[in-house]
């Protein structure tokens, strides 16, 4: 054939081929958006991949901290690939009131132009990929709880159950579609599917496996706050593509997410250290950044549907009732929720999540012709409601869900290491290393 | 031959250094301990969690010397050491049967 006409014919098959709709997409794939949420999925693994295992780490003692660093980077392993295989798709596939579905199991059906029904403008394996980072990080934060005592094939095995028994019906019911979400409850980037799930198990937890040995008598003080420092500053920037990443979109929404969390966690670190310094005399680091830790996990639910201002009553909401939960409730009651686990992310998340049904402006979550939320304060006290039943039934079947599956866990592999490896310290009982300074 | 053994307050550790160079002792080992005689320690609170440290941080010297050199150095460390304040700690003068100075072979009082 004549070279011009080959080239000819090649350049109508791609015109056509281009103009020719694409048979698997269901939405058109914006490049902001798609850039925003890959910075953003990135942003919310470095919370874990460092983050937490920072913070974590720095807040043990020196024997166990490789051990406690372990448990983000096992999380990490283990979550991922489950729930690629299957939890992205039981959660946010399918339209049941109670689980989804199958049909993106292993991601066989996605391909490289399928969009969720959730973020139509983003490729679907990047939605997965990004809800990913929040499964990861919620099993990751339930080993503070019990930190310096669990095994770790207890923990590896607690991932892999815990995120198909609570995690993925619980993102199911309020975010892909599930009965909560349709009735009514709104919780912008995870108060319960993170930080509640993540709190009441770690307390589940806490009570399950017992106080560490010396708990109250013995100097258990931090290894490195320095540290849990840079731990928390990792998050602090993470939880903006936390939280400004849960609006799926590179827009306002986002940019109002990203201020809301910021002050919140500015009010709840100033908070608690000022509560801290009034009582103590002395306001400590680890205070300020517990702080706004609380903060930060109180705004998660609200963050895309309250105004700067409502942020800022939050954090200091969350600074002050956090910081009570940390330290009167928990030794009201004597149990040892090591790192907080509870008294910040499930106390912290509860907070926020009711907040969110005070403060919810319906401007900010307006979209295409369709009105936005309006919480308590702009007159639908109804929503407050919601909020309250999706807070309760989010502990409900947490702790329920946790309990049994911690009770399979210690069936299988056993819970707790011995008193002799809890002694020598778990970096060389359950890894053989030592951090050598 | 004596070794002299004192235990200081950390920050004090090159005066002493100097003091003694300037009596002629020139050697010594030092080590970071931990101890308390008089001295308080301190508390730590941790969100709540009390800790009472009663061991408050020490540098320890430990000087092979020579008999005739052992008053002076105990005098050289002494002032040295001194703030006036609990916790300057205290200097220990104990026998010393042998010494061998690795390299040489040199003994005892040749090898101070």
């Amino acid at each position: 054939m004549h070279p011009l006409i080959s080239r000819a014919g090649l350049a109508a098959a791609a015109l056509i081929a281009l103009s020719a709709p694409a048979f698997a997409a269901e939405g058109k794939i914006d490049p902001a958006d798609t850039a925003f949420m890959i910075a953003a999925t990135a942003l919310v693994l470095l919370m874990t991949l460092p983050g937490l295992a920072l913070f974590y780490g720095g807040m043990v003692r020196r024997k166990n901290v490789l051990a406690t660093m372990a448990q983000s980077v096992g999380a990490t392993g283990v979550v991922s690939l489950l729930w690629f295989a299957l939890g992205y798709s039981l959660a946010f596939r399918g339209d049941g009131a109670l689980i989804g579905g199958f049909d993106r199991m292993l991601l066989l059906g996605t391909g490289v132009d399928s969009v969720s029904p959730f973020a139509k403008t983003i490729p679907e394996a990047l939605f997965m990929a990004y809800q990913m980072t929040f499964a990861v990080i919620t099993c990751a934060l339930v080993g503070g709880a019990v930190a310096d005592r669990l095994k770790f094939s207890a923990f590896l095995v607690f991932c892999a159950l815990w995120l198909f028994i609570v995690y993925v019906p619980t993102a199911h019911w309020v975010w892909g579609g599930g009965f909560l979400g349709r009735l009514g409850l709104i919780d912008f980037a995870g108060g319960t599917v993170v930080h509640l799930n993540a709190g009441v198990a770690g307390l589940v937890a806490a009570l399950m496996v017992g106080a560490r040995q010396g708990y109250g008598r013995e100097n258990l003080a931090p290894f490195n706050l320095a540290l849990a420092v840079i731990g928390v500053g990792l998050l602090w920037v993470g939880w903006f593509g936390f939280n400004g990443g849960s609006a799926l979109a590179a827009g306002p929404r986002a940019a109002f997410a990203i201020v809301a969390t910021h002050l919140s966690a500015c009010t709840g670190a100033l908070t608690w250290s000022a509560l801290e310094w009034a009582s103590r005399g002395k306001p400590s680091v680890l205070g300020l950044i517990s702080g706004a830790v609380a903060g930060l996990g109180a705004i998660t639910p609200a963050s895309g549907f309250v105004l700067p201002w409502h942020a800022v009553v939050i954090g200091a909401l969350a600074g002050g009732v956090c910081y009570w939960a940390c330290t009167a409730l928990k030794h009201r009651f004597g149990y040892d929720d090591s790192l907080d686990v509870f008294g910040v992310h499930g106390v912290g998340g509860a907070l926020g999540t009711l907040l969110t049904g005070v403060f919810a402006t319906a401007a900010l979550s307006a979209a295409g012709g369709q009105a936005g939320v309006s919480g308590l304060l702009e007159g639908a006290p109804s929503q407050l409601l919601a909020q309250a039943i999706g807070v309760g039934v989010t502990i409900l079947w947490c702790g329920v869900g946790t309990w049994v599956t911690l009770r399979i866990v210690d069936a299988l592999v056993g819970l707790r290491v011995r008193a002799e490896q809890e002694r020598e310290g778990l970096d060389l009982a359950l890894h053989g290393e030592a951090m050598g300074l | 031959m004596k070794i002299v053994t004192a235990i200081i307050k950390p920050f004090k550790l090159d005066d002493v250094r100097e003091a003694l160079d300037r009596v002629g002792a020139h050697g010594m080992t030092v080590t970071e301990v931990k101890g308390y005689g008089r001295q308080r320690g301190h508390t730590e609170i941790y969100r709540g969690a009390e800790y009472v440290v009663s061991f408050v941080p020490k540098a320890r010297l430990e000087i092979a010397v020579p008999d005739a050199l052992v008053d002076a150095v105990v005098e050289a460390i002494r002032t040295a050491a001194l703030t006036g304040t609990i916790g300057d700690g205290k200097i220990f003068v104990t026998p010393l049967e042998r010494v061998v100075r690795i390299r040489t072979g040199e003994a005892n009082d040749e090898a101070l």
